[in-house]
């Protein structure tokens, strides 16, 4: 009736995982409670949940990145602890928990925290950047958040129902086999990286669409923001790569539930085909992650040296080498498999091709400083701790690039400080960075910058003495995922990278303390202009926050940096452009039907993992049902009439107006 | 907002009352020079950006069918299980299907509603046909003992070959929503569009077929 | 300045590293023992110290030039029109393309010339030895003497060694850092390795692809003697008398971890073969983490 499902999936006798379990359910359930004591559920409804804005979608992917952030910032407390005092003990988390620990660690780095916080971002300001309403499918891309926000849940499920992988956050074969992972674990991994996978898969086609279909007039490509280059790129590498691991995991799913042969070891099973296939998408998601970041820097940087991006063709040019050449490096995850001297010596020097646009970017970032008027405020300072800790690296990931290198750093701590490096120094930093920067925009004010300093500190510091000390135990020959150890040499690294760890976690709590003091205090950093940095896109010609429809009328473009000419024009003649003539606008309307699918995929999801059949097909039933009736609708559109649009822009117009200084007062 | 200091730059170009500047023809190519393109444009790009994603997903699954083709485990190959006149059946009824889709898209370019309905009738007779066939073959092959459990081999060709039939049979279910919404609803522009790209679907199914049966069939009966 | 604290806390790593690999208590990726981790180690550090040049002066760079063009600085001067240059735009991709043509042609030599299954060139005749790697423990069987030793592998200085592997189960990796290259081991395949030993000690030996809960008591030592001591082991191990024939493997792959390091005396003749070929039982379904923890063998090590 139940599947596998009984009362022993509970962790009873297990005080870790029992205690957290019950800080979390008591945690969430008294924020609903008390959300809805307050009263705040219809409005939550109404604004929010089955809102189908692009902004209020970017803005609740954020916000789910940041929640996760704390529970895989919470594992990496856990691995770092047991790790410095393993030493020859056996610490406090046992092996089968610890390797749980780690599992779901990048797990959720990956899945729910770093991909959400870019495709966040790209949701939130691609449409403003390019000067239109939203984006190309607006209920799509509500369904797909919520389908992420379906995987989000299923994995923290596992934390108090059931278990998770202990495989490594990508499950080789044959340990991720039924005959080796017996229990749920695998399963809870699979399941919810394929709901959350449609999800990120929708949203790629979304905004390769809107990217490339629906912008303003005038804005050819080569006068797209730099952002939204990077943006197009990243997607594209999301409709190309993300299929595979759909496949793939679906690969595992079979083997797991219908026996099978794909990955096992007997009866034809080929494992070395799970790590080609997995890795084949492994290494362009990586891409996907970094290429919004560059995005994100390319912005920060122009804004706050107050001059243009040194060599935008540059730029494009080396943004689109990295995604077509992102697909031919992936066999460098694993050189030590054998695959023999000629296949390893192309994969080789293809993955050090890659460093060349790589290379250029960083030249053309500082170019772009060269001559400009640097403002070190907060977005700028992760810029530039971005620039100097990417370098290291790049250069650490080139250097693995090499065979002979790799035959003795493959899987050691050297090579988790070096993705480490490049995913915190490069896509956290640039997710901050983005967060900060576009912040005002989407609330209306700015955040603290002291706060804000005082968290990029720790994070900075706390960063290198998290990690430095792992190159150092990669050197000495320690191997990544040990639960515990007896070589006493690296037990003071060990030390010291569990106080790195404790330096982040106080930036962690900068960061929640400067958003909620900069909510308490918000009216005295009010963005009234609705351009708070001197921007140079779009984005910043439109109030903080913008109208449901952006713009009032869709820009007309003629030229890069569409924003600054305007921007230029009308301080130079000290006067605002002329009021153009509203016409009504048609604004898609909001439908639950993002959430009720993923409530219907949750049970799908839970109901597979648990091997409850009636509850699948019910699942599956309800999603199909709400797709049917959710396309039945006829009236799609609400119309917001002209004399409502024209006084909402008016309001803008005059908050400018009032706060017309000189180019030479703001310089 | 940007298109009267536009008007100052170019003197009588559009003054922001159409949204476009003189030299961009009204008419959207969807390059972006005249604006976001229209809906269908959008919709039918949106839709191919999805099919390509699907067909890299196939991708995967034929790589792993190629890897695995000779994974037998001394159990049987596709010489021995492979039933080249049932795949001719199976390929008619789908190339068939395609062709009554296109003719009931014509149809629905003409707004006859009965010929739309009658033509993507026959489409769904033909690819439950299609369906029905597979499903056979498989069934006689699992009583056979050549279950996808037997190898790897096997596994990869129920899994690639089972993949698409799974889409065929997902696009049944959504031809039998079209026909509905047809009916209740008439040919309302956002009935159209889901046509159109119920079409595109429908034919890209069957240009994976036809590598499908190339690579699988045709080429695992090779002496 | 920000940029110059974090520069200088990566600076104060790079002398420490240097340092230590000076002092005898060298990270064992720098402190080889063999002619392979000898060369791997040249390799690193030569693409390290050709990166660094292109590094250093780019940090450095980005440190200079956020604070000489910082808002406040008047003397700076303000050139917003400088977007493109031609022949920064030359230089820009120059630079890393010939950095990358450099270190590709040590990838490519490198990667032929240290290949794991190449045989190294020495006038010794290499020493045969097959790894099977077992669920949580490691199996070092030597065909020409017929013995077999778990969790210890001892090897002959100076001569070379050619290992064959393969997993009787999950993938896992044979590494013995100060020796050099590691390789996976997997079930059903078989992998090749030679490394060489030139100085005689106890080095540490393990897995370095995590394979389940016992993954981390995957550990062996590696004892690398003179010529006479190995023959003189060789002798002793097989007049013990222990033998491991297939029943005993079947036992052996059980899971269980910390286990004691023992030799046999006797090995049944084909036996890396059929583990290869999966002629042999292999382990049993592994237990899950709730119905018992690791079986621990009753030795303690």
């Amino acid at each position: 009736m139940l599947g596998k499902l009984s009362w022993a999936a509970i962790p009873f006798n297990e005080p870790i995982p029992l205690i957290v379990s019950i800080i979390m359910v008591l945690s969430v359930v008294g924020l609903l409670a008390f959300v809805a004591l307050k009263g705040w559920v219809p409005y939550l409804w109404r604004e929010w949940i089955t809102s189908v804005d692009h902004k209020r979608v970017g803005v609740m992917y954020c916000l789910l990145a940041l929640v996760m952030l704390l529970r895989g910032f919470s594992d990496a407390i856990m691995m770092r602890s047991q790790q410095a005092l393993a030493y020859n003990a056996p610490g406090y988390l046992p092996p089968d928990h610890y390797n749980q620990v780690f599992s779901a660690h990048g797990t959720i780095m990956i899945f729910f925290v770093a991909m959400p916080f870019v495709v966040g971002l790209m949701n939130f300001v691609v449409p403003l950047q390019l000067g239109v309403r939203d984006v190309a499918f607006p209920t799509l891309n509500s369904v797909s958040f919520w389908m992420t926000a379906s995987g989000m849940l299923l994995i923290n499920l596992s934390l108090f129902i059931g278990n998770f992988a202990r495989t490594g956050w990508l499950p080789y074969p044959p340990l991720s086999e039924l005959a080796f992972s017996p229990d749920v674990g695998v399963d809870y991994y699979l399941w919810s990286l394929q709901i959350s996978g449609i999800g990120t898969l929708l949203s790629g086609v979304n905004l390769v669409t809107t990217i490339l279909k629906v912008r303003a007039p005038g804005m050819s490509y080569m006068r797209m923001p730099v952002f939204c280059w990077t943006s197009l790129a990243s997607n594209l590498l999301i409709v190309a790569a993300f299929p595979i691991l759909t496949a793939t995991l679906a690969m595992l799913i079979l083997d797991r539930y219908l026996g099978f042969h794909f990955f096992t070891n007997d009866l034809g099973g080929n494992p070395m085909m799970f790590v080609n296939l997995i890795w084949a998408w492994g290494h362009p998601e990586v891409y996907i992650l970094i290429l919004p970041a560059f995005g994100v820097f390319s912005e920060v940087i122009s804004t706050f040296s107050s001059k243009p991006l040194f060599g935008y063709r540059s730029m494009v040019a080396a943004t689109m080498a990295i995604c077509v050449l992102s697909f031919m490096v992936w066999l460098h995850h694993f050189f030590t498999m054998g695959a023999g001297a000629d296949v390893n010596a192309v994969f080789g020097v293809a993955t050090m091709i890659i460093a060349v646009p790589t290379g250029v970017k960083i030249f053309n970032w500082l170019f772009t400083m060269y001559g400009g008027r640097v403002r070190f405020s907060v977005p700028m300072l992760w810029s530039l701790a971005f620039m100097v800790t990417f370098v290291i690296g790049g250069m650490t990931g080139v250097l693995m690039a090499v065979p002979p290198a790799d035959f003795v750093l493959h899987n050691s701590l050297f090579l988790v400080a070096h993705f480490h490096n490049v995913i915190i120094g490069g896509v956290l930093f640039g997710a901050f960075a983005g967060y900060t920067y576009w912040f005002p925009k989407a609330f209306g004010f700015t955040l603290d910058e002291r706060l804000g300093k005082a968290a990029f500190w720790c994070w900075l510091i706390g960063f290198y003495v998290a990690f430095m000390p792992l190159y150092v135990l990669g050197l000495m020959g320690m191997t990544r995922r040990m639960q515990h150890y007896d070589v006493a040499q690296w037990h003071p690294w060990l030390i010291v990278a569990a106080f790195g760890a404790a330096i982040i976690a106080l930036g962690i709590g900068f960061q929640i303390a400067q958003l909620a003091w900069s909510i308490r205090t918000r009216d005295r950093r009010r963005d009234l202009t609705g351009d708070p940095w001197d921007g140079r896109s779009l984005e910043w010609a439109t109030s903080s926050p913008p109208p449901i429809f952006n713009f009032a009328v869709l820009p007309d473009v003629h030229g890069e940096e569409a924003y600054w000419h305007i921007k230029e024009r009308a301080l130079g003649d000290q006067a605002m452009p002329d009021e153009p003539s509203y016409g009504e606008i048609e604004i898609p309307r909001n439908t639950p039907t993002g959430i009720i699918t993923a409530f219907f995929a949750t049970i799908c999801g839970f109901a597979l993992i648990w091997h409850i059949w009636w509850m699948v097909l019910l699942g599956f039933a309800g999603a199909f049902a709400t797709f049917v009736l959710f396309a039945w609708r006829d009236n799609a559109e609400f119309v917001i009439g002209a004399a409502e649009v024209g006084r909402i822009d008016r309001e803008r117009r005059a908050a400018r107006a009032i706060r017309l200084p000189t180019r030479e007062q703001i310089a | 907002m940007s298109a009267a200091t536009t008007a100052a730059v170019h003197s009588g170009s559009d003054p922001y009352k159409i949204g476009h500047s003189d030299e961009q023809a009204s008419q959207s190519t969807g390059h972006g020079e005249g604006g976001p393109a229209s809906k269908r444009v959008v919709v039918g790009f949106g839709f191919w950006i999805f099919l390509l994603s699907d067909i890299v997903m196939f991708a995967a699954f034929f790589a792993a069918y190629a890897v695995l083709a000779s994974a037998t485990a001394g159990g049987p190959g596709p010489r021995q299980l492979f039933d080249l006149r049932n795949v001719q059946i199976e390929t008619a009824c789908l190339l068939l299907s395609s062709f009554s889709c296109g003719l009931a898209t014509i149809a629905a370019e003409r707004r006859h509603r009965v010929t739309t309905q009658v033509w993507l009738i026959v489409t769904g007779l033909l690819g439950a046909c299609f369906l029905g066939l597979e499903l056979r073959e498989f069934s006689t092959m699992i009583g056979e003992g050549a279950g996808p459990q037997r190898s790897g081999f096997l596994s990869a060709f129920f899994a690639l070959v089972g993949c698409h039939g799974v889409h065929v049979t997902a696009g049944l279910l959504w031809l039998g929503t079209m026909m509905a919404q047809l009916w209740f609803k008439g040919f309302k522009p956002h009935v159209l569009r889901r046509l159109l790209c119920f079409s595109l679907f429908w034919h890209a199914l069957d240009i994976i077929w036809v590598a499908l049966f190339t690579v699988v069939y045709i080429l695992g009966v090779r002496p | 300045m920000m940029t110059m604290f974090s520069h200088s806390r990566v600076r104060l790593v790079g002398p420490a590293v240097l340092a230590l690999a000076t002092s005898g208590c060298a990270p064992a990726i720098l402190d080889p023992v063999g002619p392979v981790g000898a060369a791997e180690k040249t390799i690193l550090l030569n693409s390290v110290g050709v990166m660094l040049c292109v590094v250093v002066p780019v940090i450095i760079a980005t440190a200079v030039i956020g604070w000489w063009f910082r808002a406040s600085n008047r003397r700076a001067t303000y050139n917003p029109g400088f977007v493109y240059s031609g022949k920064l735009e030359v230089l820009v991709w120059a630079i890393p393309l010939l950095v990358i043509l450099f270190l590709g042609g040590i990838a490519w030599i490198g990667a032929h010339d240290l290949d794991p299954a190449k045989p190294l060139k020495s006038p010794a005749k290499p020493l045969e030895v097959d790894v099977v790697s077992l669920d949580w423990k490691w199996l070092f069987i030597y065909p020409e003497t017929g013995v077999a030793s778990v969790n210890r592998l001892v090897l002959p200085v100076g001569r070379p060694v050619h290992f064959r592997l393969t997993s009787s189960s999950v993938m896992n990796a044979f590494f013995v850092p100060r020796l050099g290259s590691m390789i996976y081991t997997m079930n059903g395949m078989e992998t090749q390795l030679n490394l060489q030993a030139d100085r005689q000690g106890r080095f540490l030996g393990q897995s370095s692809q995590f394979s389940g809960d016992g993954f981390a008591g995957m550990r062996f030592e590696t004892d690398v003697v003179s010529a006479s001591e190995f023959a003189a082991w060789a002798a002793r191990t097989k007049a013990s008398g222990s033998v491991l024939d297939r029943a005993t493997y079947t036992t052996l792959a059980k899971p269980a971890g910390n286990v004691a390091p023992h030799t046999y005396g006797a090995v049944a003749p084909t036996l890396f073969d059929d583990i290869l070929m999966r002629a042999v039982d292999g382990p049993s379904v592994m237990p899950t983490h709730r119905d018992a923890p690791i079986p621990a063998s009753t030795e303690k090590r």
